[in-house]
């Protein structure tokens, strides 16, 4: 409350990556990205050393993600889910936005949002098929860094049928196309529709309404977005920074920038 | 449970084993029941039941046996526990409720398969079970496909199959109220002794008195802030199916007049303004108190369970008018086909009362608990939910087992669902 700089700071602990944002006025001056690890109380407080977020006042931090509840227990922030976290900073981001698709490392939601807050939602439950973690996992196996995986799958003339939505079982199906000679391309094609369908079924339960907004470091794989809109028949609203949407949603609820 | 070491080695069961499922379940319940604050002081004797159920409980049952009397196991709300009191036999309720002995079902049991069947037939398997070597009788149900078919694996001349019907029409009336019979004539063989209407009056009077203090219980509930739990009141519930009937009741009463001091004094184990919550769906038996602590551990109170182990166990008593044998059974057949089991079609009536319980117990929302694999109430869940929003409350449905693996993913829709209710 005694805020004068109305400065406010988000921390959203993923299971892969851990952000940071921080909002001055309810605008987002500042974000950073890093590997969530092994260790990610210590990620975390490397991150906000870094920003020298303790002058005076303090700067209020809420967390989000996964390890919010460490945080909470450890740094002693309020929590909230990143399902609100993500309502939070989409809406923020694009005041029109009706639907966040937000696909993270270990899990995708679809939520539904009314006037900057969730109305509905659904997540996957308990397995990480249509997440990026299967993206990370098909592209190591296909040999391709995570940044060129999804431009090369648009390159590719024809998609090879990926029938399993599994981690695992979808590796094995890999190895046998390779081993069957389809081209890579076509392979990464088949794998981002693989994960495409998974994502529409969910989409599909909570009802797509435009705008709607791709968060989560997913969002920046150029394949899945052509292809999500192409299903779903909307264009998509793509963050500068779709990471950290999350973050920003933290820190507006820190700031008590979000709607009450 | 040490203490009964010495017991469960002469009833045949591998002590060593037995000894890390009481540790696995002891983990359990001081991580849920036993981290709570502010707990009503009554508690502590149905604290006492849960930890007995292995222990004190099989001791007290022993003792039964050696004095003449029998025991009668059961695993379904729908077995009439009159009718086995009525020839002074003991009704115990089987179904396990700890994930511990899964795996021992899984050995040769389908995987795909609801937990509570896997984890009552693991402790089975795994001789953990104390209760399997002193039962006299068992008696099943058909209440859905896997229990039937596990049935047939059990099968011996002292299990009887309850057959209950699939409609409320006036043919499945008639053949649920013949299914009592002959439940009857059952019991009467097994047991050797007559169900007379005198001792049938009598059952009937003790459970109706149980149903009394059950149902109190839950009115008290509604007060605004709830004066106890709802893992506790669900603790309480777990304890209705294994506890000695009139002394179970004696405490329940005890508990609700504490409970009456705490709502009239305003005290709450839940902070100010905690949301509402009904659970409706699947049973949590003994040792499953997994949904109840995540929701309550997300800051909502439950307030409300339409379940098995909730208001299906208690609801409706029993017409006591009837003075003969034949309109006894008819009035103890007639309650009994008045819950609400998914397992009925077309099931109006289950949604009826989920809108009125939920309304009743001004509800900010409904968590739709479903056991993975119970088809019935998965799918019956969509009109759930469509019968809750018509009043205007939103519901979330959780579909699980009784692993741990999924309370991350869990957790985050609980919170989310809580805070969409704020």
């Amino acid at each position: 409350m005694t805020n004068p700089a109305q400065r406010a700071a988000g921390l959203d602990i993923g299971s892969r990556t851990t952000k940071v944002a921080v909002v001055e006025d309810g605008k987002l001056v500042f974000c950073r990205v890093v590997d969530t690890g092994t260790d990610p109380l210590g990620r975390a407080r490397e991150l906000l050393s870094s920003l020298a977020l303790s002058p005076q006042p303090p700067v209020p931090v809420t967390a989000t993600g996964y390890g919010r509840h460490l945080a909470r227990e450890k740094l002693g922030f309020p929590v909230i889910t990143e399902i609100k976290a993500h309502a939070l900073g989409a809406s923020r981001l694009f005041p029109e936005c009706r639907t966040v698709i937000d696909i993270g490392g270990q899990d995708s939601k679809a939520i539904r949002v009314e006037n900057g807050r969730q109305v509905n939602f659904e997540m996957n439950d308990r397995c990480a098929a249509g997440t990026g973690r299967f993206l990370e996992v098909m592209a190591m196996t296909l040999g391709y860094t995570l940044s060129e995986f999804g431009p090369e799958a648009l390159k590719a003339a024809e998609s090879a049928t990926i029938n399993s939505m599994c981690t695992v079982f979808s590796e094995s199906e890999v190895v046998s196309l390779i081993a069957g000679g389809k081209s890579k391309q076509s392979i990464a094609l088949g794998l981002h529709e693989s994960i495409v369908n998974r994502l529409l079924a969910l989409v599909g339960r909570v009802g797509v309404e435009p705008a709607v907004v791709l968060s989560g470091g997913v969002a920046l794989n150029p394949c899945i977005r052509a292809l999500l809109e192409r299903r779903l028949g909307v264009r998509l609203l793509v963050p500068e920074h779709p990471q950290v949407v999350g973050a920003l949603g933290a820190a507006l609820s820190a700031g008590n920038g979000a709607r009450p | 449970m040490a203490e009964h070491n010495q017991l469960l080695a002469e009833l045949g069961l591998d002590v060593a084993l037995h000894g890390q499922l009481s540790e696995a379940t002891e983990r359990s319940f001081q991580r849920t029941i036993g981290s709570q604050e502010n707990r009503p002081k009554a508690m502590a004797y149905f604290d006492g039941v849960l930890h007995g159920a292995h222990g004190g409980r099989i001791a007290e049952l022993v003792a039964a046996r050696k004095a003449g009397r029998k025991v009668v196991g059961t695993f379904c709300v729908y077995v009439p526990e009159e009718v086995v009191m009525a020839v002074d036999a003991i009704p115990i309720a089987l179904c396990g409720g700890s994930a511990f002995t899964v795996p021992f079902a899984e050995k040769t049991f389908p995987r795909d398969i609801c937990p509570l069947v896997k984890s009552t037939l693991g402790m089975a398997f795994s001789k953990t079970c104390p209760y399997g070597p002193i039962l006299d009788m068992m008696v099943g149900e058909t209440t859905c496909d896997v229990k039937k078919k596990t049935w047939e694996i059990l099968a011996d001349p002292t299990f009887h199959v309850m057959e209950v019907p699939q409609k409320k029409e006036a043919i499945d009336v008639e053949l649920w109220r013949k299914a009592v019979r002959e439940f009857k004539d059952k019991v009467e063989e097994i047991v050797g002794r007559k169900v007379e209407p005198q001792r049938l009056a009598a059952a009937t009077g003790v459970m109706n008195a149980k149903r009394r203090a059950l149902q109190r219980l839950t009115e008290l509930r509604k007060a605004s802030p709830p004066p106890i739990s709802g893992l506790d009141a669900l603790a309480v519930m777990q304890g209705a199916f294994n506890d000695e009937p009139v002394r179970y009741t004696e405490h329940v009463n005890i508990l609700n007049a504490e409970l009456e001091q705490r709502v009239a004094a305003r005290v709450s184990p839940f902070a100010k303004g905690a949301k509402r919550v009904m659970i409706s769906g699947c049973p949590s038996v003994m040792g499953n108190w997994k949904v109840h602590y995540l929701v309550e551990s997300s800051g909502a109170a439950i307030v409300a369970d339409e379940t098995c182990t909730g208001s299906r166990y208690f609801e409706n008593l029993v017409d006591e008018t009837a003075c003969d044998l034949d309109g006894q059974l008819t009035a103890l057949a007639d309650r009994y086909l008045e819950v609400n089991c998914s397992c009925f079609t077309p099931n109006m009536e289950r949604l009826d009362a989920v809108k009125k319980m939920a309304t009743d117990f001004a509800v900010d929302g409904v968590v739709q608990y479903v056991l993975q694999y119970c088809h019935t109430y998965n799918v019956e869940a969509m009109r759930v939910e469509g019968a809750l929003k018509e009043i205007g409350k939103p519901s979330l449905k959780i579909v699980t087992d009784y692993s741990e693996e999924d309370t991350g993913q869990l957790r985050t829709r609980i919170e989310a669902f809580i805070e969409q209710l704020a």
